[in-house]
């Protein structure tokens, strides 16, 4: 229908700004997932326990204090938060700087 | 100590006050001027409905029993939420876009519409929903006990009763702001602001108690801290195979959940709200359970043994004589409650009404989808009965369970129950390959395996009985319930969501992979996967042009391509455009509803208009109804090969043109350098014979006389020749003018016959029949005559019998007047017959006198006399027929 140039390979550096700043957006919380799930692997002992190193540690009274325990979930929570506020405010900025126009290429190329 | 009927006011007080945003919302809502309706603030605290009592009361307990365990349940959204790129801004662009109104609507539409599926979904969600409905009853009306105890009237407050009233008071708010208007894709503003204030006061409830736990009883961040580690959750405990499972639980149900997509979805606004509510939900979750852990430990700390962990929220301050804390922590249970069970009803209602309630009704009335007028009646008012339905559903589960059960066990099993819709929502979303098939097994499979592994042995009571569950139904050990395969010792929620999602995403996959989808279910699973590309971006990023372009396409197909591609080119010659493409000014939007309201009716070219205007994308089964989509395609199709069929003629015709043209040429060829030879054998002798004359000196007079008798006969002949070439050149191009005369056929033989026996020694005997000659005649008898002098004489030429004679016979056949010329002799050789009639074609080249054009000169004589001269095969000697047509009837008297 409408005439559309061919797209073009490189783009201006704020346009290509723009697309890194949605890769992040979308690696965010892959990165959360995996930072969330680190407390999978420290030792803990009673029956729940179910590798033999996580028994080992916990002989050795290497268990993990609740209050530590909690100052990482809720750290990497609101380290979440923060860069996924940051991420969302810098690219809304970016997207309302450029309008429509690019929108079709950069769903050609993103 | 707050005396109980303060509590009740307070109570009343605060739903009244609840009924009044409601009300003030939904009327500026109205009017259009709040915009802050609007605004992602209040989207991101609709949000919030997600953390219902079970949150508020039942974290706490949650966290007393099993540790941080309980975090899980706010991580699985707070991980889907920050990867809203992903999954919601698909989810809420297509909701948009197909003005979906609930997730049994979306699986639906996604697959084909499918009424079966919406069905499925809509039990598995009532199914999942109504004990967390009773969960909330059960939240409040304990929370109503424990201010009745403290007040020592135990003995007269009446617990179902109250949970009766609850209930009733619910039902009756969610009637009146959830289904006071029809269409699904009208916000209900009043509610989500409502819903929205009960967010505020349950975090700052919450955020209240905290607070006062943390730095009022433990004094605080740092002692706060030594208590919890010396406390008996102060160690780190959680099984991680139930982390990941409950983290994972809690993020498919955040999405799946029917009032999380109420709120998510159908009350969206603008999907750049989703930006705002990446970080802000999270926030909220996060300040939700801040706070979870130490009360937990205090409440443990401080609170006799045996008090009910899921209430500490409440008993604490209580306990503490803190009344106006526990009155403000109070309301922030209650509000997590109701705002949960208005909501969830209101989602359940839509879905029921819609897909069960609807469907059944339409077909007692047997007239189908036609019906109209009161149909809008009847939706609003399925829509409350289900809402009443719904309540008591839940107020019946509550009186049967008895209502003892943990607050958060209930919770898990409900969460991985709605969780089976993952699988069919994710596929569909992002795999056009899913089919209407596949959803169903997967759904079904994953339902049954929920419900045997999870549901029945969870709400005990002996559903399943104990043999069941310890050596599996019929003695089989690989079926038991919560040791499916013989895989036993796995946490009872791990097993059941390890098993249910596999075997149902597996499933899924599987029989997706070998059955082929409809017509139907392929174009939708276009939509929804490529949604990006077929629906207009939100609001202020929408490109006119886009919208036009949408416009072409839609109008192309009811009007068809020529008609609609010149009409908007006229238009955009008009706004004097660069492009093909009009801006769709409001005048042209019009003139083009009236355009295609031509052709499908006003209503439905307005809706259709309407929709792709409104930024949403028509939908396929719109314009499937419209315009029929196959028959368009085969109409298409047959003309493409009617086209080709023309041009293949097309390309024959030009084939025998071109053949025609060489044979022509060729012809040319042959015909000049007969023409020069014709010309050059009479040249010859007139030129030896005059040279003879002219050199040899001794000539005998009889010589001399017999070579000028030899030029002169050659000279007769080139003139002949010349005659005849000249007579066919005219007669060729059509410049010969023929001189009509009334005569007698008869006549014309008579002149003919004795013309051509002139000058022979011994004539042919000719045979006639003068009886049937006598017809009358309108022709150039001139040339007439001439054709059969050149008959005749060509007989007496070269018939070849000992006794030469030649029948000359007239009939009427078919209206013409049919003359045959036949002799006795041997005739023309087969092979030579299709010749005769060329130029310079002689059958005997040794008789051979002219010049071979005489024929030739018959053909085109009888032709512009309208007649025809044929050879006749099927005779012993050589056969002519000249046909005269039109001849008159008169015979000549």
């Amino acid at each position: 229908m409408t005439e559309r140039a061919p797209p073009r390979v490189f783009l201006e550096r704020q346009t290509y700004r723009r697309r890194r700043m949605l890769d992040a957006v979308r690696l965010l919380p892959i990165f959360g997932a995996l930072l969330l799930a680190i407390p999978m692997m420290w030792p803990q002992r009673g029956p729940a326990t179910g590798s033999q190193l996580a028994a080992d540690g916990a002989e050795a009274g290497a268990f993990v204090p609740m209050s530590d325990a909690i100052a990482y979930v809720f750290i990497v929570w609101a380290g979440l938060i923060a860069v996924s506020a940051l991420l969302g405010y810098l690219s809304g900025e970016a997207t309302a700087a450029d309008g429509a126009k690019d929108r079709k290429q950069g769903q050609d190329q993103g | 100590m707050a005396s109980f009927n303060t509590l009740i006011f307070v109570c009343l007080g605060y739903v009244a006050l609840l009924f009044i945003v409601a009300f003030a919302a939904d009327r500026l809502a109205a009017t259009g001027r709040a915009t802050w309706l609007r605004s992602p603030l209040i989207y991101t605290l609709s949000l919030s409905i997600y953390c219902t009592a079970w949150t508020f009361y039942g974290a706490v307990g949650y966290a007393a029993r099993s540790g941080l365990e309980f975090v899980t349940i706010y991580l699985g959204p707070t991980l889907v939420v920050i990867g809203w790129w992903w999954g919601l801004r698909k989810l809420v662009r297509i909701g948009r876009s197909q003005r979906v109104t609930s997730i049994a609507d979306l699986i639906s539409s996604r697959y084909g519409k499918s009424n079966v599926l919406a069905i499925g979904v809509t039990i598995l969600a009532v199914i999942g929903v109504t004990p967390y409905i009773s969960l909330q009853l059960q939240s409040i009306t304990l929370s109503f006990a424990i201010f009745a105890e403290a007040e020592n009237r135990g003995a007269a407050f009446n617990d179902s009763s109250s949970v009766f009233w609850v209930a009733s008071g619910l039902a009756v708010f969610a009637i009146l702001f959830g289904t006071r208007n029809l269409d699904a894709n009208e916000r209900h503003h009043g509610v989500v602001t409502a819903v929205a204030m009960e967010a505020v006061v349950k975090l700052i409830a919450l955020l209240a108690v905290g607070i006062f736990v943390v730095w009022g009883l433990s004094g605080g961040v740092a002692s706060t801290l030594d208590r919890i580690d010396a406390s008996p959750i102060g160690e780190w405990q959680t099984h991680g195979g139930r982390w990941a499972a409950i983290t994972f639980l809690a993020a498919a149900a955040f999405v799946c959940l029917p009032r999380m997509f109420q709120v998510m979805v159908v009350e969206n606004d603008d999907e750049r709200h989703l930006r705002t509510a990446a970080w802000a939900f999270p926030t909220y979750l996060l300040l939700m359970s801040l706070f979870v852990v130490p009360i937990a430990v205090v409440g443990l700390d401080l609170l006799p043994p045996g008090s009910n962990p899921d209430l500490f929220v409440l008993t604490l301050p209580l306990h503490e004589g803190r009344d106006g804390l526990a009155m403000l922590s109070f309301l922030g249970g209650f509000s997590s409650a109701t705002s949960m069970v208005i909501v969830a009803a209101m989602a359940l209602s839509t879905m029921v009404s819609n897909h069960i309630v609807m469907p059944i009704w339409l077909s007692y009335q047997g007239s189908g989808a036609t019906v109209s007028g009161d149909v809008r009646h009847v939706v609003l008012l399925s829509r409350r009965l289900a809402i009443a339905a719904i309540m008591a559903l839940g107020y019946f589960y509550y009186r049967l369970s008895g209502g003892g059960t943990a607050l958060a066990s209930i919770g898990l099993i409900a969460f991985a129950g709605i969780a089976q819709i993952l699988p069919v929502l994710v596929g569909g979303l992002f795999w056009r390959g899913a089919t209407r098939a596949g959803a169903v097994t997967g759904l079904t499979v994953g339902f049954v395996l929920w419900l045997y592994t999870l549901l029945l042995p969870g709400l005990g009571g002996g559903l399943i009985p104990e043999t069941v569950m310890q050596s599996g139904p019929w003695g089989i050990e690989w079926l038991r319930p919560q040791a499916l395969f013989g895989i036993s010792g796995l946490d009872p929620i791990v097993h059941a969501v390890l098993w249910s999602m596999t075997l149902n995403a597996g499933t899924f996959c599987v029989v997706s992979l070998s059955s082929f989808p409809s017509p139907l279910e392929r174009l939708q699973g276009a939509q929804f996967v490529n949604v990006f590309e077929h629906s207009a971006g939100p609001l202020g990023w929408t490109g006119s042009v886009a919208q036009s372009e949408d416009l072409m396409i839609m109008s192309q197909r009811i009007l068809g391509p020529q008609q609609a591609q010149s009409l908007f080119q006229e238009e955009a010659e008009r706004q004097g455009a660069r492009g093909h493409l009009p801006e769709p000014t409001p005048t042209f939007v019009e003139t083009l509803e009236r355009e295609l309201s031509g052709s499908v009716g006003a209503a439905t070219a307005h809706a259709m208009v309407g929709q792709i205007i409104g930024g949403s994308s028509v939908s396929v089964e719109d314009l499937m109804a419209v315009a029929d989509e196959s028959a368009q395609l085969l109409e298409y199709s047959s003309r493409l090969e009617a086209q080709s069929a023309e041009l293949s003629r097309t390309a024959r015709q030009l084939r025998e043109a071109n053949e025609k043209l060489t044979q022509i040429s060729v012809q040319k060829d042959a015909f000049l350098s007969q023409v020069s030879h014709e010309l050059r054998t009479p040249m010859t002798s007139i030129r030896a014979f005059s040279e003879i004359l002219r050199d040899s000196g001794g000539i005998s007079a009889a010589d001399q006389r017999r070579y000028t008798d030899v030029i002169h006969d050659e000279a007769l002949r080139l003139t002949r020749l010349l005659d005849d070439l000249l007579d066919l050149s005219v007669l060729e191009s059509g410049q010969v003018s023929l001189n009509l005369r009334d005569g007698n056929l008869e006549d014309v033989l008579d002149h003919s016959v004795s013309t051509a026996m002139a000058g022979y020694d011994s004539p042919m005997r000719i045979k006639r029949d003068r009886n049937s000659e006598k017809l009358h005649l309108h022709s150039d008898l001139d040339r007439l005559a001439q054709v059969f002098i050149n008959l005749i004489t060509n007989a007496q030429k070269y018939c070849d019998a000992a006794d030469p004679e030649l029948t000359i016979s007239v009939r009427r056949l078919a209206g013409a007047m049919v003359i045959d010329f036949i002799d006795n002799g041997s005739g023309i050789p087969s092979e030579a017959r299709s010749s005769v009639f060329e130029k310079f074609a002689r059958v005997n080249t040794e008789k051979a006198g002219g010049a071979g054009l005489g024929l030739a000169i018959c053909r085109e004589i009888m032709q512009r006399l309208d007649g025809d001269v044929t050879y006749l095969g099927g005779h012993s000697g050589s056969a002519f027929r000249v046909i005269l047509p039109g001849v008159s009837e008169i015979a000549a008297q």
